[in-house]
């Protein structure tokens, strides 16, 4: 029981103490937040020393004039982003006339990167859903078995489908011996080519964020829906889609970034015939040696992912605005 | 009680699975198709006896002998092992710190900006991180002089493989239990040796799992290093990818076949490290 | 505060978050527990044992009050300079070391030499009976095993204070009756001051020498486990501890120190608390075996019966439609008993009902 009553002696010493308490949490806070510092330093100093800087570096060089044999003269010029848009006039160097081969290209990669996205949710959509309704225990098998060939060499396997899909390859060879073809059906160097180059390459990053979120459906509300005499399409599209609707724009996302700047898939599978963005930037530091107009191409590039990143943050905040709001 | 043997053939009565969709299975074994259909021709193919690619003349090992004794390719493998070796280390210490600081913890000031930059080199498209450090290390060395030659790479390495080994360490934290560390503490020992004998020995398999990844993420990379290496910097990618500019080539196959061999065992090394221990 | 007192906590108070959602965990307890003696905290969830326990292992810091650990102010002080030891609820036993190492633990951490580390862990393998586990890991134990590792290696450091976080809670029926025996045991051999933790009243009642009834961060009541059954201070005691009737009285006047009262056409004599005038509604709380009942009474009806072996438990329906709980030994009754419908006549004895605080 309380006591009644705190002497003058035991109220001194009781405040003492608490001043005490308080002495040691302040310590043990500054402490934890000098730990905390220390710890995150190396990798802060490593990524933005040399992750974020270079990308600042190369925002700077857009911003200045190309060099004879590469590299830059260091004189201000908005000639790369000029060049985007405009060329100058052969015989009036103050005339600009607009240009539209390199916006094609911009096109051409959201295009590509568009369709691909697509095309993976309509294969991924139905595999994911499947890994998500298997027995647990076999769950994780089959994330293992879809994420594997991500982690392979992207290189080796652009190639591997560029053996299967050439003129001289086994699926026009086989078609060709069956005599289903007269003559070999040419895929290579097409913007289909480059698709499937693609959905091959990204496919597992648009099953494993769907997969995620089907795993955690409800499926008493698929009971639910069967229940009010809904068939299993209905269910499948008024029910199931939009409760995965969260996984389904981080999936798109993860397609739609890496593909949008792909470099080694349209390389091998366009042949340098039909470029994506990724390919016209390499350019600018290879045979180009146009450096500030690279620069300013990547980072038009990081612009239109930028604005992806953007559509999938507010997306995802109004889907948690809609849950708890 | 209607006897058994009354009800003659058993109506076998289909239990409606709720969950079934017509037609999903089979798009799931479709996608297992098209990932590994063409790895599996590309593994088998190396084994073919002839030069072609595409018309199976006979088993043969010729191609992994010829791969083997290449000089070129014994001096690309000793790159990319190289790179990725030292890689490795920096993103892993610099990754097991940064979790160890972003986990389990109450929100601080500064651990959502920590939180995105350690896993920025995500957000970034390769190429553009291709280009940018190959900016960065030009103007380093016009400027001041610098440059670290492999070292280059190995830092450019370094610093996209952090998210790398990051993710699987943060989740193996995450699942650690908390009261360990308490108990530890209850028993007389300093927040160090709570680390120490504590924290760290449970940690490792997810450091494991986390190094593992990073290993294999620069080992195959591809596009940062064609940008960034210099002459007597070739990894195996970028012999591969001279290589098939010069033509098709069954050692092509073959190197690659070990390179897809070589991830795989890694990818399954980390993950089964990293596998959630009942 | 006696020389002999273990712990003493003063106006200890824990506010949880800040602001409209803040919680106040503990609510300014100020209690003393005597040196070896078994000390039960006992209460529903929610009502601050464990924090309260934390709060003396140095697992948090209080917003205020302090805690004395033998006299001198240790409050301030981190867990392991503390001089406690604690056994969790789900044990926590470090997966990654043997039984022999999860016990050596402490010791190592203070830097005891090996030789004197070995007979110590040596000893508290004899202690709980795990001899021939030491090289095993906690994971191939069973759960009263690993219960009895984490109390060895509590043990080991011979804490002035051992500290059982509900230790009980996960062990099934007859292992946890079995244990609560030992744990007993363990405390008188040790003479070390246990303070337990348990929303189980019975192993409350069983184990403690004093126990501390809570709610809502407050200590309702302190004491012997005989005083805390039999002289309950207010309702939620009374209700929390075995099954209690209560019973909404009026005040008549008083009779040999004990108050008269009448409730639902009964005329009890409670004991009073303070001193309630005529007329006073009270709230009077009784114990169903205290009831006596009489065949052929008109003051109740039977209308539930359930035999469960030595006793048989009634609800009887009073005038007023109150339902009284009433508890007959059977031995006592000649095995007849009453069923469903009979009239009986109900006596209370006096001063079995207790008048409670308001």
């Amino acid at each position: 029981m309380t006591a009644l009553t705190l002497g003058e002696v035991e109220r001194r010493r009781l405040s003492e103490a608490e001043a005490r308490v308080d002495q040691a949490k302040r310590s043990s806070a500054a402490r934890q937040q000098r730990t905390r510092w220390t710890l995150v330093a190396p990798a802060l100093i490593v990524v933005g020393l040399f992750g974020i800087g270079p990308l600042l570096i190369m925002l700077l060089y857009s911003f200045l004039e190309p060099g004879t044999y590469g590299g830059v003269r260091w004189e201000f010029s908005t000639d790369a982003y000029v060049q985007f848009l405009f060329e100058r006039d052969l015989f009036d160097e103050t005339k600009l006339l607009f240009t539209d081969s390199y916006l094609l290209i911009v096109g051409r990669s959201i295009l590509l990167a568009f369709v691909t996205t697509i095309i993976c949710l309509i294969l991924g959509y139905p595999t994911a859903y499947f890994m998500a309704t298997r027995p647990a225990s076999q769950r994780n098998f089959w994330v293992f078995l879809i994420t594997l060939p991500f982690w392979t060499n992207l290189l080796i396997r652009t190639y591997a489908m560029f053996v299967i899909l050439r003129d001289d390859g086994i699926i026009n060879n086989a078609l060709l011996n069956m005599g289903l073809i007269s003559s070999p059906i040419p895929i290579m160097f097409t913007d289909y080519a480059i698709t499937i180059g693609l959905l091959y390459a990204f496919l597992p990053l648009m099953v494993l964020p769907l997969y995620a979120s089907l795993e955690k459906l409800d499926f008493r509300l698929v009971e639910a829906g069967f229940d009010l005499y809904a068939s299993r399409g209905s269910v499948l599209r008024r029910i199931i889609v939009p409760l995965s609707k969260p996984g389904i724009v981080a999936g798109c996302i993860l397609v739609f970034i890496p593909a949008i700047g792909a470099y080694v898939t349209p390389t091998l599978m366009g042949g340098g015939k039909q470029l994506m963005i990724g390919n016209l930037i390499a350019l600018q530091f290879q045979g180009a040696r146009n450096w500030p107009f690279g620069a300013a191409l990547a980072l038009i590039l990081m612009l239109v992912v930028l604005i992806a990143l953007l559509f999938y943050t507010r997306n995802a905040t109004r889907q948690q605005a809609a849950l708890h709001g | 009680m209607a006897s058994v043997a009354a009800s003659a053939p058993e109506r076998r009565r289909r239990r409606f699975d709720l969950r079934k969709q017509p037609g999903f299975g089979f798009m799931a074994a479709l996608c297992l198709l098209v990932l590994y259909a063409p790895i599996m021709v590309l593994i088998a193919y190396s084994f073919n006896e002839t030069r072609s690619v595409s018309q199976w003349q006979g088993f043969s090992l010729d191609w992994y002998v010829k791969a083997f004794a290449n000089k070129e390719i014994q001096e690309a493998a000793w790159n990319s092992l190289q790179i990725a070796l030292v890689a490795t280390v920096i993103a892993t210490v610099c990754a097991t710190m940064a979790a160890l600081a972003t986990t389990r913890t109450r929100p601080w000031r500064g651990m959502t900006t920590s939180y995105m930059v350690v896993n920025l080199p995500l957000m970034v498209p390769e190429i553009v991180t291709a280009i940018a450090t190959l900016i960065f290390f030009a103007l380093l060395y016009a400027a001041l002089g610098i440059s670290f030659g492999i070292g280059n790479l190995m830092i450019a390495h370094a610093v996209f493989c952090v998210p790398f080994a990051y993710l699987p360490i943060r989740a193996r934290l995450e699942d650690m239990d908390r009261t360990l560390e308490q108990a530890a503490a209850d028993l007389y020992a300093t927040p160090w040796q709570t680390f120490r004998r504590v924290t760290l020995p449970l940690m490792m398999p997810g450091v494991t799992a986390g190094a593992t990844l990073a290993f294999v993420v620069s080992f195959d990379d591809f596009t940062i290093t064609l940008m960034l290496a210099g002459p007597g910097q070739t990894t195996l990618p970028i012999y591969i990818w001279t290589s098939l500019r010069r033509g098709i080539s069954p050692e092509i196959n073959a190197m690659s076949s070990i390179l897809l061999v070589i991830s795989v065992i890694l990818v399954t090394a980390s993950f089964l490290l990293g596998r959630r221990r009942k | 505060m006696a020389a002999d007192d273990a712990i003493e906590t003063i106006g200890l108070t824990k506010v949880f978050g800040q602001g409209g959602d803040s919680v106040r965990a503990l609510d300014d307890v100020s209690l003393t527990i005597r040196a070896n003696e078994f000390f039960t905290l006992l209460g529903p969830s929610g009502c601050g044992k464990t924090t309260l326990l934390r709060l003396v292992a140095g697992f948090e810091l209080p917003t205020a009050g302090d805690i004395l650990l033998e006299g001198e102010s240790v409050v301030h002080l981190p867990p392991n300079h503390r001089p406690v030891n604690t056994v969790f609820q789900s044990y926590a036993l470090f997966p990654h070391m043997s039984v022999a190492k999860n016990i050596a633990f402490g010791l190592e951490m203070r830097g005891l030499d090996r030789k004197e580390v070995d007979r110590t862990v040596e000893e508290m393998l004899t202690l709980v009976k795990m001899e021939a586990m030491a090289g095993r890991r906690p994971a191939q134990l069973s759960g009263g095993q690993q219960q009895r590792v984490a109390l060895a290696r509590a043990l080991a450091n011979h804490p002035k204070v051992l500290l059982l976080d509900e230790p009980l809670s996960a062990l099934d029926l007859k292992l946890r009756q079995g244990m609560r025996v030992e744990l007993k045991a363990l405390q008188k051999r040790t003479g070390i001051t246990f303070v337990f933790v348990t929303h189980d009243q019975e192993e409350a009642l069983t184990m403690s020498d004093r126990m501390a009834v809570m709610s809502n961060g407050r200590v309702q009541q302190l004491g012997a486990a005989l005083e805390i059954y039999e002289r309950p201070v207010n309702r939620f005691v009374a209700d929390f501890i075995g099954d209690t009737n209560f019973l909404v009285a009026e005040v008549s006047g008083r009779s040999n120190g004990l108050v008269r009262c009448r409730a639902a056409g009964l005329e009890v004599d409670a004991t009073p608390i303070g001193q309630p005038s005529p007329g006073q509604r009270v709230t009077l709380a009784l114990r169903p075996e205290k009831i006596v009942l009489r065949r052929g009474g008109q003051q109740g009806r039977v209308v539930h019966a359930m035999y469960i072996g030595t006793d048989t438990n009634y609800d009887v329906e009073l005038a007023d439609r109150t339902k009284l709980n009433v508890r007959v030994q059977n031995a006592l009754d000649g095995g007849a008993g009453y069923r469903v419908g009979d009239a009986v006549g109900i006596e209370v004895p006096p001063g079995a009902a207790r008048m409670l605080e308001d």
